[in-house]
């Protein structure tokens, strides 16, 4: 995919020597009573190669005009049955990215459905970063899709930390787990665009309050959208599938 | 458990900063961790002593210097430190912050035996 870089479909961690931001190589500072040592000020983010690939993943989007979106959130949420519905409503084409540790269930039933979707296994790891989406994009062609759905591991942790080069972050929480959730997981809904309370047809039998996780919503990331959808309600996938027009890149 | 994960980019930043700077190895790693970067000190010290051994830090003490949020409120235009998880002001109580710190982990220092 990378005309810059040539590079192969594994996500070996390369470096691709892009034009990196501010980085911050520090001066060195001698210790006048231990002349072998020095202190070194660095002040350079942790995960900055990470972030310099998700920005180069989200070039190789706009460059095709694709707007990508990371879809978070725990196992069993319904990520996948979202998307499964989601042609019904949506004119435009799109295609998913699957995160999973094992196996190719994810992508084998959007597949199914006629959607274009590849499965990323990641063994152990408990999220997907910039350079496995990086090689994921080696299988997709881009350029009859207008969205990129980036389906990330089940886990409300671990993928908050990572960029992986998507536009919007849509982070889903199903009326089972419980409107606590946004309290306990306060990063992941912190990075949320857009939360999505899934499996609403199932509120009458949960003491899931919408109006709690507003709440939980206002103290920690104010201006983030609410949606409340079941691919059982049409209505409600017609409302989630405008949000996505609406937050197409221009 | 993604603190595995970034401890593995810490030791491959502090190996190029280690060449860089001809160093023979690394005394002490010094981090700055957000309190809404999404890492949990106890695990990030427990990966790093484990993935240490190979590595230029073999050596090294880890310090984490654990940030709170610093918000500046659009509202009354103040600055204030909180240590909950909250963007809320604690001086008005506007939920119209800016997050100005306390979300990023950083490496701010090492310390090079040279």
């Amino acid at each position: 995919m990378c005309k810059d870089c040539g590079c192969s479909i594994t996500h070996d961690h390369v470096d691709h020597q892009h034009i990196h931001g501010e980085h911050h190589h520090g001066q060195l500072h001698s210790n006048p009573q231990l002349n072998d040592k020095k202190t070194l000020a660095v002040i350079h983010k942790i995960l900055d190669k990470n972030d310099v690939e998700a920005q180069h993943n989200r070039d190789h989007f706009k460059s095709h005009h694709v707007t990508a979106f990371n879809l978070m959130s725990s196992p069993g949420s319904g990520k996948t049955t979202l998307l499964e519905h989601l042609p019904q409503y949506l004119e435009q084409q799109y295609a998913v990215i699957e995160g999973d540790l094992e196996t190719s269930r994810d992508a084998d039933r959007l597949i199914a459905k006629g959607i274009t979707a590849y499965q990323i296994q990641t063994g152990s790891a408990c999220h997907l970063d910039a350079f496995m989406v990086h090689g994921a994009l080696h299988h997709i062609d881009l350029n009859p899709i207008d969205i990129c759905f980036v389906e990330n591991v089940g886990n409300l942790v671990c993928p908050a930390s990572y960029d992986v080069g998507t536009h919007k972050n849509i982070v889903l929480l199903s009326v089972p787990e419980g409107d606590d959730k946004i309290e306990k997981y306060p990063v992941m809904f912190r990075r949320a665009d857009v939360v999505v309370i899934t499996k609403s047809d199932l509120l009458p039998h949960f003491d899931f309050s919408i109006e709690q996780a507003k709440q939980q919503l206002d103290r920690l990331n104010p201006n983030v959208e609410l949606l409340v959808v079941s691919v059982k309600d049409s209505d409600s996938m017609k409302t989630f599938a405008e949000w996505i027009v609406k937050n197409q890149e221009p | 458990m993604h603190e595995y994960s970034i401890v593995m980019s810490l030791m491959e930043q502090c190996e190029s900063l280690a060449l860089q700077n001809n160093a023979k190895g690394i005394e002490q790693v010094e981090l700055k961790i957000g309190i809404l970067s999404g890492v949990e000190p106890v695990l990030l010290a427990q990966a790093f002593d484990t993935f240490k051994l190979d590595t230029v830090c073999h050596n090294a003490k880890l310090i984490m210097n654990i940030q709170p949020l610093v918000l500046e409120c659009r509202d009354c235009e103040q600055q204030s430190q909180v240590d909950e998880r909250t963007i809320i002001c604690p001086i008005c109580n506007s939920n119209n912050t800016l997050v100005i710190e306390g979300e990023d982990m950083m490496l701010m220092q090492l310390v090079l035996d040279t």
